[in-house]
Protein backbone atom coordinates (compact mmCIF):
# COMPACT_ATOMS: atom_id res chain seq x y z
CA UNK A 1 0.00 0.00 0.00
CA UNK A 2 1.63 3.57 -0.88
CA UNK A 3 1.00 6.76 0.24
CA UNK A 4 -2.21 7.82 -1.94
CA UNK A 5 -3.75 4.55 -1.33
CA UNK A 6 -3.29 4.74 2.44
CA UNK A 7 -4.78 8.56 2.45
CA UNK A 8 -7.57 7.32 0.15
CA UNK A 9 -8.90 5.06 3.05
CA UNK A 10 -8.22 7.46 6.07
CA UNK A 11 -10.40 10.32 4.26
CA UNK A 12 -12.78 7.93 3.04
CA UNK A 13 -13.20 6.56 6.67
CA UNK A 14 -13.47 10.11 8.39
CA UNK A 15 -15.65 11.16 5.50
CA UNK A 16 -18.08 8.19 5.94
CA UNK A 17 -18.03 8.36 9.52
CA UNK A 18 -18.80 12.21 9.51
CA UNK A 19 -21.67 11.64 7.04
CA UNK A 20 -23.28 8.94 9.16
CA UNK A 21 -22.93 10.69 12.34
CA UNK A 22 -24.20 14.12 10.99
CA UNK A 23 -27.12 12.53 8.83
CA UNK A 24 -28.40 11.21 12.35
CA UNK A 25 -27.94 14.29 13.60
CA UNK A 26 -30.13 15.76 11.16
CA UNK A 27 -32.73 13.41 12.41
CA UNK A 28 -32.50 12.80 15.79
CA UNK A 29 -31.61 16.46 17.51
CA UNK A 30 -34.90 18.13 18.91
CA UNK A 31 -34.21 21.52 17.90
CA UNK A 32 -34.48 22.10 14.23
CA UNK A 33 -31.48 24.68 13.90
CA UNK A 34 -29.10 21.97 15.06
CA UNK A 35 -30.35 19.76 12.05
CA UNK A 36 -30.31 22.57 9.92
CA UNK A 37 -26.76 23.25 10.38
CA UNK A 38 -26.04 19.93 10.57
CA UNK A 39 -27.05 19.20 7.04
CA UNK A 40 -24.69 21.24 5.82
CA UNK A 41 -21.75 18.63 7.16
CA UNK A 42 -23.67 15.98 5.02
CA UNK A 43 -23.54 18.00 2.27
CA UNK A 44 -19.95 18.90 2.85
CA UNK A 45 -19.26 15.06 3.48
CA UNK A 46 -20.83 14.15 0.47
CA UNK A 47 -18.77 16.52 -1.45
CA UNK A 48 -15.85 14.66 0.09
CA UNK A 49 -16.61 11.71 -1.16
CA UNK A 50 -17.05 13.10 -4.54
CA UNK A 51 -13.36 14.48 -4.36
CA UNK A 52 -12.56 10.78 -3.74
CA UNK A 53 -13.89 9.67 -6.49
CA UNK A 54 -12.18 12.23 -8.79
CA UNK A 55 -15.19 14.25 -9.50
CA UNK A 56 -13.82 17.60 -8.67
CA UNK A 57 -16.48 19.82 -10.82
CA UNK A 58 -19.36 18.37 -8.68
CA UNK A 59 -17.66 18.51 -5.65
CA UNK A 60 -17.34 22.04 -5.86
CA UNK A 61 -20.79 22.64 -7.35
CA UNK A 62 -22.27 20.02 -4.64
CA UNK A 63 -20.50 22.66 -2.30
CA UNK A 64 -22.12 25.45 -4.33
CA UNK A 65 -25.55 24.21 -3.95
CA UNK A 66 -26.24 22.39 -1.28
CA UNK A 67 -24.30 24.17 1.17
CA UNK A 68 -24.46 27.80 -0.33
CA UNK A 69 -27.61 27.73 -1.88
CA UNK A 70 -29.98 25.29 -0.36
CA UNK A 71 -28.54 25.51 3.10
CA UNK A 72 -29.18 29.07 3.53
CA UNK A 73 -32.28 29.25 2.11
CA UNK A 74 -33.23 26.10 4.82
CA UNK A 75 -31.51 28.34 7.23
CA UNK A 76 -33.13 31.91 6.32
CA UNK A 77 -36.80 29.99 6.39
CA UNK A 78 -35.87 28.20 10.28
CA UNK A 79 -35.07 31.96 11.09
CA UNK A 80 -37.20 34.43 9.94
CA UNK A 81 -40.14 32.39 10.61
CA UNK A 82 -40.32 32.35 14.46
CA UNK A 83 -43.06 30.96 15.92
CA UNK A 84 -43.80 30.03 19.12
CA UNK A 85 -45.54 26.95 19.33
CA UNK A 86 -45.88 24.30 22.29
CA UNK A 87 -45.07 20.88 21.10
CA UNK A 88 -48.56 18.54 20.57
CA UNK A 89 -48.31 15.01 19.88
CA UNK A 90 -49.81 14.05 16.28
CA UNK A 91 -52.66 11.47 16.76
CA UNK A 92 -51.90 7.85 15.47
CA UNK A 93 -48.23 8.81 15.87
CA UNK A 94 -46.88 5.12 16.62
CA UNK A 95 -48.57 4.05 12.92
CA UNK A 96 -46.32 6.87 10.88
CA UNK A 97 -43.82 6.07 12.93
CA UNK A 98 -43.95 2.49 12.05
CA UNK A 99 -44.88 3.22 8.25
CA UNK A 100 -41.94 5.79 8.09
CA UNK A 101 -39.76 3.21 9.20
CA UNK A 102 -40.90 0.59 6.65
CA UNK A 103 -40.60 2.94 4.15
CA UNK A 104 -36.52 3.60 4.84
CA UNK A 105 -35.67 0.40 5.70
CA UNK A 106 -37.08 -0.40 1.88
CA UNK A 107 -35.30 2.18 0.68
CA UNK A 108 -32.03 1.12 2.11
CA UNK A 109 -32.93 -2.87 0.75
CA UNK A 110 -33.48 -1.45 -2.74
CA UNK A 111 -30.25 0.83 -2.44
CA UNK A 112 -27.80 -1.99 -1.37
CA UNK A 113 -29.26 -4.35 -3.31
CA UNK A 114 -28.25 -2.26 -6.10
CA UNK A 115 -24.89 -1.44 -4.52
CA UNK A 116 -24.32 -4.99 -4.26
CA UNK A 117 -25.19 -5.93 -7.77
CA UNK A 118 -23.75 -3.25 -9.21
CA UNK A 119 -19.51 -3.74 -10.73
CA UNK A 120 -18.19 -0.79 -9.75
CA UNK A 121 -14.24 -1.61 -10.75
CA UNK A 122 -12.98 0.62 -13.15
CA UNK A 123 -9.43 -0.34 -15.02
CA UNK A 124 -7.51 3.08 -15.83
CA UNK A 125 -8.03 2.73 -19.46
CA UNK A 126 -11.76 2.58 -19.24
CA UNK A 127 -13.29 5.59 -21.19
CA UNK A 128 -14.92 7.05 -17.97
CA UNK A 129 -11.93 7.59 -16.68
CA UNK A 130 -11.47 11.11 -17.92
CA UNK A 131 -8.97 13.57 -17.50
CA UNK A 132 -10.54 16.92 -16.89
CA UNK A 133 -13.76 16.79 -15.85
CA UNK A 134 -15.43 19.92 -16.76
CA UNK A 135 -14.78 19.24 -20.49
CA UNK A 136 -16.32 15.20 -20.21
CA UNK A 137 -19.47 17.12 -18.49
CA UNK A 138 -20.16 19.56 -20.45
CA UNK A 139 -19.87 17.38 -23.98
CA UNK A 140 -22.39 14.98 -22.08
CA UNK A 141 -24.73 18.13 -21.28
CA UNK A 142 -24.80 18.74 -25.22
CA UNK A 143 -25.32 15.63 -26.25
CA UNK A 144 -26.58 12.48 -24.87
CA UNK A 145 -28.08 14.41 -21.51
CA UNK A 146 -29.42 17.24 -23.75
CA UNK A 147 -33.10 16.63 -23.15
CA UNK A 148 -32.96 16.09 -19.17
CA UNK A 149 -30.84 19.37 -19.20
CA UNK A 150 -32.93 21.66 -20.91
CA UNK A 151 -35.88 20.08 -18.72
CA UNK A 152 -34.31 20.97 -15.81
CA UNK A 153 -33.85 24.74 -17.08
CA UNK A 154 -37.50 25.12 -18.17
CA UNK A 155 -38.44 23.50 -14.41
CA UNK A 156 -36.30 26.10 -12.52
CA UNK A 157 -37.41 28.96 -14.59
CA UNK A 158 -41.04 28.29 -13.58
CA UNK A 159 -40.12 27.88 -10.04
CA UNK A 160 -38.45 31.21 -10.64
CA UNK A 161 -41.79 32.91 -12.26
CA UNK A 162 -43.56 31.33 -9.56
CA UNK A 163 -41.56 32.57 -7.17
CA UNK A 164 -41.89 36.17 -8.54
CA UNK A 165 -45.60 36.16 -8.78
CA UNK A 166 -46.14 34.94 -5.13
CA UNK A 167 -43.82 37.44 -4.41
CA UNK A 168 -45.42 40.61 -5.81
CA UNK A 169 -49.10 41.03 -4.36
CA UNK A 170 -50.14 42.64 -6.68
CA UNK A 171 -49.99 40.61 -9.52
CA UNK A 172 -52.73 38.25 -7.97
CA UNK A 173 -56.11 39.56 -8.62
CA UNK A 174 -58.18 40.45 -6.09
CA UNK A 175 -61.24 38.09 -6.10
CA UNK A 176 -59.38 35.12 -5.71
CA UNK A 177 -57.53 36.54 -2.75
CA UNK A 178 -60.99 37.38 -1.09
CA UNK A 179 -62.41 33.89 -1.82
CA UNK A 180 -59.10 32.28 0.17
CA UNK A 181 -60.28 32.93 3.31
CA UNK A 182 -60.55 29.76 5.09
CA UNK A 183 -58.14 29.15 7.71
CA UNK A 184 -56.82 25.59 8.49
CA UNK A 185 -54.25 24.76 10.84
CA UNK A 186 -51.40 24.63 8.46
CA UNK A 187 -52.67 28.11 7.34
CA UNK A 188 -49.71 30.42 7.78
CA UNK A 189 -50.28 33.61 10.12
CA UNK A 190 -49.93 36.62 7.52
CA UNK A 191 -49.93 40.05 7.58
CA UNK A 192 -53.58 41.41 6.52
CA UNK A 193 -54.42 42.09 2.81
CA UNK A 194 -55.69 45.60 3.39
CA UNK A 195 -52.47 46.80 5.08
CA UNK A 196 -50.45 45.49 1.77
CA UNK A 197 -52.78 47.51 -0.20
CA UNK A 198 -52.79 50.12 1.40
CA UNK A 199 -49.16 49.79 1.13
CA UNK A 200 -49.31 49.13 -2.75
CA UNK A 201 -51.41 52.04 -2.94
CA UNK A 202 -49.15 54.64 -1.05
CA UNK A 203 -45.92 53.55 -3.55
CA UNK A 204 -48.28 54.30 -6.88
CA UNK A 205 -49.40 57.61 -5.56
CA UNK B 1 6.63 27.42 -22.14
CA UNK B 2 9.29 26.84 -19.94
CA UNK B 3 8.31 25.03 -16.96
CA UNK B 4 10.55 27.20 -14.36
CA UNK B 5 11.21 25.59 -11.37
CA UNK B 6 10.29 22.80 -10.30
CA UNK B 7 10.72 22.85 -6.05
CA UNK B 8 8.89 19.79 -5.49
CA UNK B 9 10.52 17.67 -8.24
CA UNK B 10 13.99 19.08 -7.11
CA UNK B 11 12.98 18.48 -2.87
CA UNK B 12 11.96 15.26 -3.29
CA UNK B 13 15.03 14.21 -5.49
CA UNK B 14 17.28 16.03 -3.08
CA UNK B 15 15.61 13.68 -0.25
CA UNK B 16 15.73 10.44 -2.09
CA UNK B 17 19.30 11.07 -2.64
CA UNK B 18 19.58 11.05 1.41
CA UNK B 19 18.58 7.27 1.21
CA UNK B 20 14.28 8.02 2.12
CA UNK B 21 12.17 6.23 -0.04
CA UNK B 22 9.75 8.18 -2.75
CA UNK B 23 6.47 7.96 -0.34
CA UNK B 24 8.38 9.13 2.61
CA UNK B 25 9.81 12.17 0.69
CA UNK B 26 6.52 13.17 -0.49
CA UNK B 27 5.26 12.78 3.21
CA UNK B 28 7.91 15.30 4.16
CA UNK B 29 7.09 17.34 1.06
CA UNK B 30 2.87 17.36 1.28
CA UNK B 31 2.41 19.72 4.61
CA UNK B 32 5.20 22.58 3.49
CA UNK B 33 3.46 24.51 1.02
CA UNK B 34 0.10 24.37 3.12
CA UNK B 35 2.29 25.60 6.16
CA UNK B 36 4.41 28.06 3.81
CA UNK B 37 0.60 29.67 2.68
CA UNK B 38 -1.21 29.34 6.11
CA UNK B 39 1.87 31.52 7.61
CA UNK B 40 1.36 33.73 4.59
CA UNK B 41 -1.31 34.28 4.51
CA UNK B 42 -1.73 35.41 8.45
CA UNK B 43 1.85 37.83 7.62
CA UNK B 44 -0.16 38.90 4.97
CA UNK B 45 -3.03 40.22 7.61
CA UNK B 46 -1.02 41.46 9.46
CA UNK B 47 0.97 43.91 7.00
CA UNK B 48 -2.96 45.07 5.51
CA UNK B 49 -3.86 45.85 9.45
CA UNK B 50 -1.03 47.74 9.80
CA UNK B 51 -1.47 49.43 6.18
CA UNK B 52 -5.08 50.16 6.88
CA UNK B 53 -3.99 51.95 10.37
CA UNK B 54 -0.96 54.12 8.32
CA UNK B 55 -3.80 54.77 5.34
CA UNK B 56 -6.79 55.51 7.52
CA UNK B 57 -4.34 57.52 9.65
CA UNK B 58 -2.94 59.49 6.94
CA UNK B 59 -6.40 60.08 4.87
CA UNK B 60 -7.39 61.88 8.29
CA UNK B 61 -4.26 63.55 8.35
CA UNK B 62 -3.41 61.78 11.33
CA UNK B 63 0.31 60.49 12.42
CA UNK B 64 -1.47 56.53 13.53
CA UNK B 65 0.30 53.88 15.07
CA UNK B 66 4.03 55.17 15.96
CA UNK B 67 5.37 53.32 19.51
CA UNK B 68 5.34 49.41 18.75
CA UNK B 69 8.25 49.07 16.23
CA UNK B 70 9.32 51.16 13.88
CA UNK B 71 6.88 53.35 12.51
CA UNK B 72 4.54 51.52 14.42
CA UNK B 73 4.89 48.12 12.32
CA UNK B 74 4.18 45.82 15.52
CA UNK B 75 0.78 47.60 16.22
CA UNK B 76 -0.99 44.58 14.15
CA UNK B 77 0.77 41.91 16.32
CA UNK B 78 0.26 43.46 19.60
CA UNK B 79 -3.42 43.49 18.49
CA UNK B 80 -2.99 39.59 18.02
CA UNK B 81 -1.41 38.67 21.17
CA UNK B 82 -3.90 41.06 23.10
CA UNK B 83 -6.81 39.09 21.61
CA UNK B 84 -4.92 36.10 22.39
CA UNK B 85 -4.81 36.87 26.56
CA UNK B 86 -8.55 38.20 26.50
CA UNK B 87 -10.84 36.82 28.26
CA UNK B 88 -13.27 34.14 26.36
CA UNK B 89 -16.63 35.18 26.74
CA UNK B 90 -19.78 33.55 26.19
CA UNK B 91 -22.86 35.02 27.04
CA UNK B 92 -25.45 33.05 29.34
CA UNK B 93 -28.16 31.92 27.30
CA UNK B 94 -26.06 31.73 23.63
CA UNK B 95 -25.91 28.37 22.36
CA UNK B 96 -22.14 27.39 22.94
CA UNK B 97 -21.12 25.08 20.35
CA UNK B 98 -22.54 27.00 17.24
CA UNK B 99 -21.06 29.98 19.11
CA UNK B 100 -17.62 28.41 19.03
CA UNK B 101 -18.29 26.55 15.60
CA UNK B 102 -19.41 30.13 13.55
CA UNK B 103 -16.29 31.62 13.22
CA UNK B 104 -14.23 29.00 12.39
CA UNK B 105 -16.77 28.12 9.81
CA UNK B 106 -16.10 31.91 8.58
CA UNK B 107 -12.21 31.52 8.72
CA UNK B 108 -11.28 27.93 7.80
CA UNK B 109 -12.95 28.01 3.91
CA UNK B 110 -11.42 31.41 3.31
CA UNK B 111 -7.62 30.04 4.34
CA UNK B 112 -8.42 26.65 1.91
CA UNK B 113 -9.07 29.18 -0.95
CA UNK B 114 -5.51 30.03 -0.39
CA UNK B 115 -4.64 26.71 -2.42
CA UNK B 116 -5.77 27.92 -6.12
CA UNK B 117 -3.51 31.28 -5.61
CA UNK B 118 -0.58 30.78 -8.04
CA UNK B 119 2.62 33.03 -7.70
CA UNK B 120 4.34 31.54 -10.48
CA UNK B 121 4.38 28.61 -12.81
CA UNK B 122 5.07 26.33 -10.13
CA UNK B 123 4.74 28.64 -6.93
CA UNK B 124 1.23 26.80 -5.84
CA UNK B 125 -0.21 24.72 -3.54
CA UNK B 126 -2.26 22.44 -6.14
CA UNK B 127 -3.20 23.30 -9.95
CA UNK B 128 -6.68 22.09 -9.94
CA UNK B 129 -8.89 22.09 -12.91
CA UNK B 130 -11.82 23.52 -11.47
CA UNK B 131 -9.60 26.19 -9.78
CA UNK B 132 -11.10 29.87 -9.75
CA UNK B 133 -14.64 27.44 -9.33
CA UNK B 134 -13.44 26.27 -5.84
CA UNK B 135 -12.62 29.57 -4.46
CA UNK B 136 -16.34 30.66 -5.50
CA UNK B 137 -17.96 27.77 -4.21
CA UNK B 138 -15.81 27.45 -0.81
CA UNK B 139 -16.79 31.27 -0.29
CA UNK B 140 -20.26 30.45 0.19
CA UNK B 141 -19.62 28.80 2.94
CA UNK B 142 -19.12 31.76 4.90
CA UNK B 143 -22.58 32.41 4.83
CA UNK B 144 -23.87 29.62 7.35
CA UNK B 145 -20.84 30.23 9.47
CA UNK B 146 -22.08 34.52 9.58
CA UNK B 147 -25.51 33.08 10.26
CA UNK B 148 -24.36 30.64 12.82
CA UNK B 149 -22.60 33.43 14.90
CA UNK B 150 -25.63 35.52 14.30
CA UNK B 151 -28.31 33.12 15.57
CA UNK B 152 -26.06 31.75 18.49
CA UNK B 153 -25.02 34.79 19.96
CA UNK B 154 -29.17 34.71 21.52
CA UNK B 155 -28.77 39.20 20.49
CA UNK B 156 -31.22 41.25 17.98
CA UNK B 157 -28.31 42.64 16.17
CA UNK B 158 -26.71 39.85 16.12
CA UNK B 159 -29.01 37.94 14.23
CA UNK B 160 -30.32 41.17 12.25
CA UNK B 161 -26.18 41.40 11.54
CA UNK B 162 -26.18 37.84 10.22
CA UNK B 163 -28.83 37.58 8.32
CA UNK B 164 -27.80 41.08 6.63
CA UNK B 165 -24.81 38.98 6.09
CA UNK B 166 -25.51 36.35 4.85
CA UNK B 167 -28.46 37.83 2.15
CA UNK B 168 -25.45 40.75 1.10
CA UNK B 169 -22.72 37.29 -0.26
CA UNK B 170 -25.92 35.28 -1.20
CA UNK B 171 -26.93 38.39 -3.43
CA UNK B 172 -22.98 39.51 -4.81
CA UNK B 173 -22.09 36.06 -5.54
CA UNK B 174 -23.78 35.42 -8.63
CA UNK B 175 -22.67 39.03 -10.26
CA UNK B 176 -18.96 37.98 -8.67
CA UNK B 177 -19.40 34.75 -10.23
CA UNK B 178 -20.46 35.67 -13.70
CA UNK B 179 -17.89 38.17 -14.19
CA UNK B 180 -15.52 35.71 -13.27
CA UNK B 181 -17.34 33.25 -15.91
CA UNK B 182 -16.38 35.71 -18.81
CA UNK B 183 -12.78 35.33 -17.90
CA UNK B 184 -12.90 31.83 -17.83
CA UNK B 185 -14.44 31.90 -20.98
CA UNK B 186 -11.79 33.67 -22.79
CA UNK B 187 -8.93 31.41 -21.42
CA UNK B 188 -11.04 28.11 -21.73
CA UNK B 189 -10.10 26.98 -18.46
CA UNK B 190 -10.79 27.44 -14.45
CA UNK B 191 -7.34 26.53 -13.75
CA UNK B 192 -5.48 29.85 -12.14
CA UNK B 193 -2.21 28.79 -13.99
CA UNK B 194 -4.31 28.74 -17.01
CA UNK B 195 -5.89 32.36 -16.88
CA UNK B 196 -2.84 33.87 -16.45
CA UNK B 197 -0.99 31.94 -19.34
CA UNK B 198 -3.76 33.48 -21.26
CA UNK B 199 -2.43 37.00 -20.25
CA UNK B 200 1.14 36.45 -20.50
CA UNK B 201 3.23 37.32 -23.66
CA UNK B 202 2.65 40.76 -24.38
CA UNK B 203 2.91 42.27 -20.83
CA UNK B 204 0.57 45.26 -19.43
CA UNK B 205 -1.64 45.62 -22.93
CA UNK B 206 -2.17 41.46 -22.38
CA UNK B 207 -4.17 41.74 -19.65
CA UNK B 208 -7.69 41.48 -19.06
CA UNK B 209 -8.61 44.28 -17.65
CA UNK B 210 -8.54 45.81 -20.88
CA UNK B 211 -10.51 43.05 -22.57
CA UNK B 212 -12.93 43.15 -19.50
CA UNK B 213 -13.47 47.00 -18.67
CA UNK B 214 -17.04 46.34 -17.59
CA UNK B 215 -16.06 43.09 -15.64
CA UNK B 216 -13.34 44.11 -13.94
CA UNK B 217 -15.90 47.05 -12.42
CA UNK B 218 -18.25 44.59 -11.41
CA UNK B 219 -15.90 41.80 -9.54
CA UNK B 220 -14.47 44.64 -7.90
CA UNK B 221 -17.79 46.40 -6.55
CA UNK B 222 -19.16 42.31 -5.96
CA UNK B 223 -15.52 41.30 -4.14
CA UNK B 224 -15.99 44.30 -1.81
CA UNK B 225 -19.46 43.77 -0.73
CA UNK B 226 -18.44 39.67 -0.20
CA UNK B 227 -15.62 41.29 1.95
CA UNK B 228 -18.26 43.37 3.86
CA UNK B 229 -15.54 45.76 3.26
CA UNK B 230 -17.10 49.47 3.33
CA UNK B 231 -19.12 51.56 1.19
CA UNK B 232 -20.49 47.97 2.07
CA UNK B 233 -20.13 46.68 5.50
CA UNK B 234 -23.78 47.08 6.79
CA UNK B 235 -23.90 43.55 8.58
CA UNK B 236 -21.65 45.78 10.89
CA UNK B 237 -22.54 49.01 10.42
CA UNK B 238 -22.44 50.90 13.68
CA UNK B 239 -24.85 53.36 13.95
CA UNK B 240 -27.66 50.24 13.04
CA UNK B 241 -26.46 47.11 14.89
CA UNK B 242 -23.92 47.83 17.15
CA UNK B 243 -21.10 45.34 15.44
CA UNK B 244 -24.03 42.68 13.54
CA UNK B 245 -22.97 39.16 14.18
CA UNK B 246 -20.05 40.22 16.21
CA UNK B 247 -21.43 42.02 18.65
CA UNK B 248 -21.12 39.40 21.22
CA UNK B 249 -17.70 37.80 20.62
CA UNK B 250 -14.67 38.72 22.65
CA UNK B 251 -11.11 37.29 22.79
CA UNK B 252 -9.75 34.98 19.72
CA UNK B 253 -13.17 34.20 18.50
CA UNK B 254 -13.61 37.94 18.13
CA UNK B 255 -9.87 37.78 16.52
CA UNK B 256 -11.23 34.89 14.32
CA UNK B 257 -13.76 37.26 12.55
CA UNK B 258 -10.92 39.60 11.94
CA UNK B 259 -8.31 37.52 10.77
CA UNK B 260 -11.14 36.03 8.18
CA UNK B 261 -12.08 39.36 6.91
CA UNK B 262 -8.72 40.89 6.17
CA UNK B 263 -7.44 37.05 4.93
CA UNK B 264 -10.61 37.35 2.53
CA UNK B 265 -9.78 40.93 1.29
CA UNK B 266 -5.94 39.51 0.91
CA UNK B 267 -7.63 37.12 -1.03
CA UNK B 268 -9.58 38.88 -3.02
CA UNK B 269 -6.80 40.85 -4.12
CA UNK B 270 -5.06 38.01 -4.92
CA UNK B 271 -7.89 36.76 -6.88
CA UNK B 272 -8.36 40.02 -9.03
CA UNK B 273 -4.99 40.29 -9.60
CA UNK B 274 -4.82 36.69 -11.44
CA UNK B 275 -7.63 37.15 -13.15
CA UNK B 276 -7.56 40.98 -14.48
CA UNK B 277 -3.65 42.08 -13.63
CA UNK B 278 -1.87 39.47 -15.22
CA UNK B 279 -0.53 37.48 -12.15
CA UNK B 280 2.81 36.98 -11.56
CA UNK B 281 3.45 38.43 -14.97
CA UNK B 282 5.86 41.88 -14.81
CA UNK B 283 4.50 45.31 -17.41
CA UNK B 284 6.69 44.15 -20.28
CA UNK B 285 7.54 40.42 -21.04
CA UNK B 286 10.00 38.82 -19.39
CA UNK B 287 10.79 36.45 -21.67
CA UNK B 288 11.28 38.35 -25.31
CA UNK B 289 13.28 40.95 -23.04
CA UNK B 290 15.72 37.77 -22.14
CA UNK B 291 15.61 36.30 -25.83
CA UNK B 292 16.55 40.11 -27.15
CA UNK B 293 19.52 40.77 -25.01
CA UNK B 294 20.78 37.05 -25.46
CA UNK B 295 19.97 35.07 -22.43
CA UNK B 296 18.64 31.81 -22.50
CA UNK B 297 15.68 31.15 -20.80
CA UNK B 298 16.56 27.71 -19.26
CA UNK B 299 19.83 29.98 -17.53
CA UNK B 300 19.14 29.58 -13.65
CA UNK B 301 20.08 32.67 -12.30
CA UNK B 302 16.62 33.96 -14.67
CA UNK B 303 14.70 31.61 -13.64
CA UNK B 304 15.35 32.74 -10.44
CA UNK B 305 14.77 36.23 -10.80
CA UNK B 306 11.97 35.95 -13.06
CA UNK B 307 10.37 33.35 -9.90
CA UNK B 308 11.21 35.88 -7.26
CA UNK B 309 9.67 38.84 -9.80
CA UNK B 310 6.49 37.08 -10.09
CA UNK B 311 6.08 36.77 -6.34
CA UNK B 312 6.69 40.10 -6.19
CA UNK B 313 4.32 41.37 -8.89
CA UNK B 314 1.72 39.31 -7.66
CA UNK B 315 1.82 40.85 -4.20
CA UNK B 316 2.44 44.44 -5.24
CA UNK B 317 -0.66 44.04 -7.60
CA UNK B 318 -3.17 42.80 -4.87
CA UNK B 319 -1.87 45.15 -2.13
CA UNK B 320 -1.90 48.09 -4.96
CA UNK B 321 -5.25 46.83 -4.67
CA UNK B 322 -5.51 46.40 -0.72
CA UNK B 323 -4.57 49.96 -1.06
CA UNK B 324 -7.89 50.93 -2.89
CA UNK B 325 -10.04 49.33 -0.93
CA UNK B 326 -8.79 51.37 2.37
CA UNK B 327 -9.04 54.68 0.15
CA UNK B 328 -12.53 53.67 -1.01
CA UNK B 329 -13.53 53.08 2.71
CA UNK B 330 -12.94 56.90 3.76
CA UNK B 331 -14.20 58.32 0.46
CA UNK B 332 -17.40 56.57 -0.08
CA UNK B 333 -20.27 56.49 2.57
CA UNK B 334 -22.34 53.31 3.26
CA UNK B 335 -24.90 52.14 0.99
CA UNK B 336 -28.84 51.75 2.53
CA UNK B 337 -30.01 48.13 3.01
CA UNK B 338 -32.48 48.39 0.16
CA UNK B 339 -29.65 50.21 -1.69
CA UNK B 340 -27.58 47.77 -1.64
CA UNK B 341 -29.62 44.85 -2.62
CA UNK B 342 -31.21 47.18 -5.21
CA UNK B 343 -27.56 47.63 -6.77
CA UNK B 344 -26.97 43.88 -6.30
CA UNK B 345 -29.90 42.29 -7.88
CA UNK B 346 -31.20 45.17 -10.67
CA UNK B 347 -27.58 46.37 -11.67
CA UNK B 348 -25.15 44.39 -11.61
CA UNK B 349 -26.84 41.43 -12.40
CA UNK B 350 -28.31 42.41 -15.32
CA UNK B 351 -25.45 44.00 -16.40
CA UNK B 352 -22.85 41.31 -15.51
CA UNK B 353 -25.10 39.15 -17.74
CA UNK B 354 -24.73 41.51 -20.58
CA UNK B 355 -21.18 41.53 -20.34
CA UNK B 356 -20.90 37.61 -19.77
CA UNK B 357 -23.26 37.63 -23.52
CA UNK B 358 -20.71 40.71 -25.52
CA UNK B 359 -18.04 38.30 -24.05
CA UNK B 360 -19.10 35.48 -25.83
CA UNK B 361 -20.48 37.45 -29.39
CA UNK B 362 -16.44 38.60 -29.12
CA UNK B 363 -14.91 35.22 -28.52
CA UNK B 364 -16.68 34.27 -31.70
CA UNK B 365 -16.27 37.19 -33.97
CA UNK B 366 -12.27 37.86 -33.38
CA UNK B 367 -11.24 34.43 -31.47
CA UNK B 368 -7.64 36.48 -32.22
CA UNK B 369 -8.41 38.37 -29.52
CA UNK B 370 -10.73 36.63 -27.07
CA UNK B 371 -9.41 33.53 -26.83
CA UNK B 372 -10.67 31.15 -29.10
Amino acid sequence: MNLAEGVQIVSFGILAVMMIGTALGVVLLPKIVHSAFLLAGVFISISGLYILLNADFVAAAQILVYVGAVNVLILFAIMLVNKQEDYVELPGRTIRKVATGVVCFGLFALLGTMVLATPWSLSTTSPSVVDNTVIALGEHFFSDYLLPFELASVLLLMAMVGAIILARRDLIPESMADENTVTTGLTLPERPRELARLGSEEQDS
Amino acid sequence: MNSGIDLQGSFIQTLQDFGLPIGLAKAVWLPLPMLLMIVGATVGVLVVVWLERKISAAAQQRIGPEYAGPLGVLQPVADGIKLVFKEDVIPAKADPWLFTMGPVLVVVPVFLSYLIVPFGQNLVVTDLNVGIFLWISLSSIAPIGLLMAGYASNNKYSLLGGLRAAAQSISYEIPLALSVLAIVMMSNSLSTVDIVAQQSGYGILGWNIWRQPVGFIIFWIAALAECERLPFDLPEAEEELVAGYQTEYAGMKFALFYLGSYVNLVLSALVFAVLYLGGWEFFIPLDRLADWIGVAETTPWLQVLTASLGIVMTLIKAYFLVFIAVLLRWTVPRVRIDQLLDLGWKFLLPVSLANLLITAALKLSFPMAFGG
